[in-house]
């Protein structure tokens, strides 16, 4: 299943882009119990997000089941306008998507 | 013979399924760097700073700034910044003490700034650390997260 990401790209001084990435996913512990069947929910969600410059990947993050659930991850790469941040996730389950936004 | 051709195909995609629930079809891309599993499921801080930086001696500094709400109301949201004017930081990781398994995020800075944001699940009250790693040394900073409703389990 497609889920929807959003990126927003700030610039700040110094030739460094504030990259804030939306991903919807549920992001599940595997802690959880369903109310209902009183069984566990089985764990899901992001191990990894890079941040790719131009193609050449500025940031690498690792995450946890104890990041929430729709994560927004920001982080500070060098990036100057016109460049394009790529950014890339998968999840334990081998989800994967990305997202492509141009400095601006 | 309509029977045998229908158990044919069927047995070729089983064997195809297979392969891809074993993994032998890998995604296009390769990550840079593996998920650190043991990391992610350690239990106690001391061994998941270990496993991240191969070392779990850290010194406190005021040169690692984290922004954390002294109360959240929720812990199922809690926002958290993290940012440094450390030289030569090249990794991170944000521990949250009482969680069961401690590690939330690693960030490996390749080319940028050290700055790291997120909104992490709290389980109940505990410290919420930060470490970078800068120029071969493990730096840390803390506060105290209250959580009056816990965002994990239940």
């Amino acid at each position: 299943m497609a889920r929807t990401m959003k990126m927003k790209i700030k610039k700040k001084d110094n030739g460094i882009a504030e990259v804030l990435c939306l991903v919807n996913h549920p992001m599940e512990t595997g802690l959880r119990k369903d109310k209902k069947t009183k069984q566990l929910i089985p764990a899901h969600h992001i191990q990894k997000m890079l941040f790719d410059v131009n193609g050449k990947t500025a940031a690498d993050v690792s995450l946890a089941g104890s990041i929430s659930k729709n994560p927004l991850i920001g982080v500070h790469v060098k990036a100057n306008s016109g460049d394009t941040v790529k950014v890339s996730w998968s999840d334990n389950k081998g989800e994967t998507g990305s997202a492509e936004k141009k400095v601006p | 013979m309509q029977r045998r051709t229908f158990l044919k195909s069927s047995l070729a995609s089983g064997a195809l399924l297979m392969a891809a629930g074993a993994g032998l079809l890998k995604p296009t891309r390769v990550l840079a760097a593996e998920w650190n599993k043991d990391a992610f499921t350690a239990k106690d801080v001391a061994s998941a700073v270990k496993a991240v930086f191969g070392t779990s001696d850290a010194a406190d500094s005021d040169k690692i700034k984290l922004k954390a709400p002294a109360l959240a109301e929720n812990g199922a949201v809690v926002p958290i910044k993290v940012s440094s004017s450390l030289p030569d930081a090249k990794k991170m990781a944000v521990v949250i003490e009482k969680n069961s398994s401690p590690l939330a995020a690693v960030v490996d800075i390749s080319d940028g700034e050290p700055f790291f944001s997120a909104r992490v699940k709290m389980g109940k009250t505990s410290p919420v650390t930060a470490y970078v790693m800068s120029g071969g040394k493990l730096y840390k900073t803390s506060q105290e997260v209250k959580v009056t409703v816990g965002g994990c389990g239940g």
